[in-house]
């Protein structure tokens, strides 16, 4: 006679998996809280400095990537609709969407960060050393927040791209698609944190 | 997989369970709570033992002021290596790991945490910290010497082995985190049925509030250390003061882990001590939703307290009064569980066990480690003793008088349900004794010193401070003579002790109502639950009735 | 039990494509927004006003991407507990930085 203990391996808990997902989003937002915490600290002692060291960065570019995220939320968040829809290959272009969108920002970022080392602003050159102490600071920290986020870009993008596999595969349907919600949490945080880095370092005037 | 581990109808314990890896690779590769429960038990001890002798190593070389055994370089990465291997190999994960593994889902009824997977993978990170710790004390470079703090900018100057240290503690942060999201997973979503909230176990409420501190406070130290890395490698300059950095804001960053961290530290180890006083006193415990209400309130308050590790570094006046308020308030917390527990034992039928013994010089220690702690919270006696031994006496007592001794109480409570086996009383005791009487003799005379004014990680000293150091020397040696004897106890005890019972104690929580040692799936049904967890009222009338015949 | 689990995620309303559609028209012209009030010289309140549109899309993300709104109420109380957490930190921080 097989025990009831082994029939529980069958059972399936969504609601805790989420829980496990959103616990491990704390753990993000507290890590990126901490440069927060830096940041609003030598905001407040050099307020001058950050935003004249906040002109070198180009609003217009800053302002592209936040409408790029935006909309690769939108693109995550429909393709969940897809797969409850049952609609498998419109939730992997979805998802594809979502990844192309997040390439392209990146794409941006690759070409702001070279745009500024090639005017000599990188931690250690010259050109920095010989600013204000408000500024030094200000670019390390744009290029430590920036590099950071970046680097989540990277891992969110390998998160959908098994997201995307899966759901092609049909691992993820209809009715079992928790681990496409959990990819999509993910992406969502990595939004947010964005939506707040723009004002920071962009939008100083 | 559960028809291989029949015999006659019987399950096989989860010790000698057939998995589909033999030998040591079904045991590393094993997703079951109980056996990673063990395999953070052994990797611990084993860098446990290596802390150890380096205190050992460290007290020898104060028996005398200038060179003793070891010069000065070398002195200064021994204190750094003692306080990360202890703290971040030995007594973050300590009792969460290990008990909280083995113990919380059979407490709640459960077969296993909800994340099986992410518990084998947060013992692997762990084994990986540890070793990449190990491994940079021979890189080119040298063992850290920065002590176990990382305080810029001297960390972001030396050329020890720092960034391998500081990833080996982002490792071990990430393993720390994993284990608190599992955790809280498992309490919400695993419970038995009727296991209310108020019905959980008081060990399981206090895993539950430390793991929120795991998930919450933990980051921060991460992104702490990295920036230091950082730092080192590309000198941005956010903690170079060259630069415009503030070294001050490192020690902010730090401490709101840290601070947080102790109580990490300490929580489960109090929870440890509200399991076995009912025991041990035939009795429910008092005011069982003070205490759980407790240990939500010092992991709450308790992450609100951190700057009273810098009030002698030049804070605003504002800041350093709200901080020694914030902690005089984190004491009333803890208080109450004093107050509870010595109420639960008064005039209870008290059975003078080996656990007990622990628990009671936990109390013991744990008072004066809190009550030091309350003095240092007072800002002009802190300007005094900051940075003297008088803080190194004060953490010890809490660390590990109190933890410490909380998990070797946890370990001799929980040993015979683990193993199967029973350890001999006798040589328990007398270990019990001379660990007591060492830990004192070595602890106690630091407040003395420290009152006098002897500086910490300082390897020379004063001729007037030597009476103290040979004091405490002789107590490190009672106390390692202590330790050697609990462990000799405990391991003939898995060797050849006598089969234990399911309940040799008489507990009333869930883990005592299944086999000693445990089958692979915990509990052959899931359990309903109905009473409490401490629910000695069918004991009393039993010996109520039993003194009328 | 796990069958209640099964049918637990058809119990919540799904979202149709238009709500999130629009929901982004709304986050896009809060970019403008954002944007817009950046150019005008408001001197100190640029931080304070810039946060505070930062905040409003970021609730937006949390309660409808996220599907914070629709979900059981434990979710928002954990929300609650870690933003509170980050707050608390930031404005200890802050009674050292701010004054004297």
């Amino acid at each position: 006679m097989i025990s009831a203990a082994e029939n529980i391996h069958i059972h399936r808990d969504d609601v805790g998996t989420k829980i496990g997902m959103w616990l491990f989003l704390f753990t993000e937002l507290i890590l990126f809280g901490g440069m927060f915490i830096v940041y609003a600290v030598y905001r407040f002692k050099f307020p001058a400095e950050f935003q004249l060291a906040a002109m070198e960065l180009d609003t217009f570019i800053g302002t592209v990537n936040t409408i790029i995220l935006l909309t690769s939320s939108l693109t995550i968040a429909l393709s969940i609709v897809a797969i409850q829809q049952g609609r498998k290959y419109l939730s992997v272009l979805l998802i594809f969407s979502t990844i192309l969108l997040a390439i392209l920002f990146l794409v941006n970022k690759y070409y702001e960060w070279g745009h500024k080392i090639s005017v000599g602003i990188y931690p250690q050159s010259e050109e920095l050393l010989k600013k204000p102490q408000g500024e030094i600071i200000y670019f390390g920290l744009y290029y430590v927040m920036t590099g950071l986020h970046a680097l989540h870009v990277v891992i969110g993008i390998v998160v959908l791209m098994i997201m995307g596999i899966l759901v092609a595969r049909g691992k993820i349907k209809q009715d079992a698609y928790v681990r496409l919600e959990a990819g999509g949490l993910y992406w969502h945080l990595v939004d947010i944190i964005w939506i707040f880095l723009f004002p920071l370092f962009y939008l100083i005037t | 997989m559960t028809e291989n581990n029949r015999s006659s109808g019987v399950l096989a314990d989860y010790l000698h369970a057939k998995t589909d890896r033999k030998g040591l690779l079904g045991w590393i590769f094993s997703t079951d709570h109980k056996r990673i429960g063990i395999l953070y038990l052994i990797s611990m001890l084993i860098f446990f033992s290596i802390a150890v002798l380096l205190g050992v190593l460290m007290r020898l070389e104060l028996l005398t002021p200038g060179k003793t055994i070891i010069d000065a370089q070398t002195y200064n990465t021994f204190f750094t290596l003692h306080g990360i291997m202890m703290i971040f190999l030995f007594i973050i994960p300590g009792l969460p790991a290990v008990f909280g593994n083995f113990m919380l889902p059979l407490m709640i009824g459960a077969k296993d945490v909800f994340f099986p997977r992410l518990n084998l993978f947060s013992w692997w990170l762990f084994v990986t910290g540890g070793v990449l710790a190990l491994v940079s004390l021979f890189l080119p470079g040298g063992p850290v010497d920065t002590g176990w703090t990382f305080y810029v900018p001297y960390s972001i100057r030396t050329t020890t082995n720092v960034i391998p240290a500081l990833f080996a503690a982002f490792i071990l942060g990430f393993s720390s985190i994993l284990t608190g999201l599992n955790f809280i997973t498992t309490i919400h979503r695993m419970r038995a049925p009727g296991m209310s909230w108020f019905k959980m176990p008081l060990f399981a409420w206090s895993l539950y509030a430390t793991a929120w501190v795991q998930i919450l406070a933990t980051p921060i130290v991460g992104i702490t250390l990295l920036l230091v890395a950082i730092e080192r490698l590309f000198g941005v300059g956010i903690f170079d003061p060259a630069l415009g950095g503030d070294p001050v804001l490192y020690q902010h960053l730090f401490w709101i882990y840290s601070h947080p961290a102790v109580y990490i530290m300490i929580l489960p180890g109090l929870g440890v001590v509200s399991e076995i006083i009912p025991v041990f006193a035939r009795k429910t415990i008092f005011g069982y939703k003070f205490i759980a209400f407790s240990s939500l309130s010092i992991a709450f308050v308790g992450s609100l307290v951190w700057a009273h590790h810098m009030f002698t570094v030049g804070m605003s006046n504002t800041g350093m009064f709200i901080f020694s308020l914030l902690t005089f308030l984190v004491s009333i917390p803890s208080a109450i569980k004093v107050f509870n527990w010595i109420a639960t034992l008064y005039k209870g039928s008290i059975q003078i066990e080996v656990p007990l013994l622990f628990i009671l010089s936990f109390i013991f220690q744990f008072c004066i480690g809190g009550l030091t702690g309350l003095m240092l919270g007072v800002l002009a006696v802190n300007i005094h003793v900051q940075d003297t031994y008088f803080v190194v006496g004060h953490f010890h007592y809490v660390m590990f008088g109190g933890t410490g001794f909380g998990l070797i109480a946890a370990l001799h409570y929980w040993f015979p349900k683990m193993f199967g086996k029973m350890y001999k009383k006798i040589p328990a005791i007398i270990g019990w004794l001379f660990l007591t009487l060492g830990f004192n003799v070595l602890y106690f005379p630091f407040f003395f010193l420290g009152y006098m004014g002897m500086p910490r990680r300082y390897y020379d000293y004063l001729p007037e401070y030597q009476t103290y150091h040979v004091i405490s020397t002789v107590g490190s040696w009672l106390l390692v003579i202590g330790l050697i004897i609990i462990a000799i106890n405990l391991i003939s005890a898995l060797r050849k002790g006598e089969k234990a019972p399911a309940d040799p104690w008489g507990g009333k929580t869930l883990e005592w109502t299944i086999p000693s040692p445990p089958p692979v799936e915990n509990f052959e049904t899931i359990p309903v639950v109905t009473k409490g967890p401490y629910d000695y009222s069918e004991v009393l009338t039993q010996e109520v009735e039993g003194k009328k015949h | 039990m796990d069958q209640q689990n099964q049918q637990h995620n058809h119990d919540h309303q799904p979202i149709g494509y238009a709500r999130y559609i629009l929901l982004w028209f709304g986050l896009i012209a809060l970019t403008g927004t954002t944007v817009a009030i950046a150019g005008i010289h408001l001197g100190k309140w640029v931080i304070i006003t810039s946060l505070t549109i930062a905040s409003i899309k970021s609730l937006l993300v949390l309660n409808v991407f996220m599907h914070l709104k629709f979900e059981d109420r434990i979710f928002r109380i954990f929300v609650l507990v870690a933003l509170a957490t980050l707050i608390v930190f930031i404005v200890l921080t802050f009674f050292d930085y701010a004054f004297y």
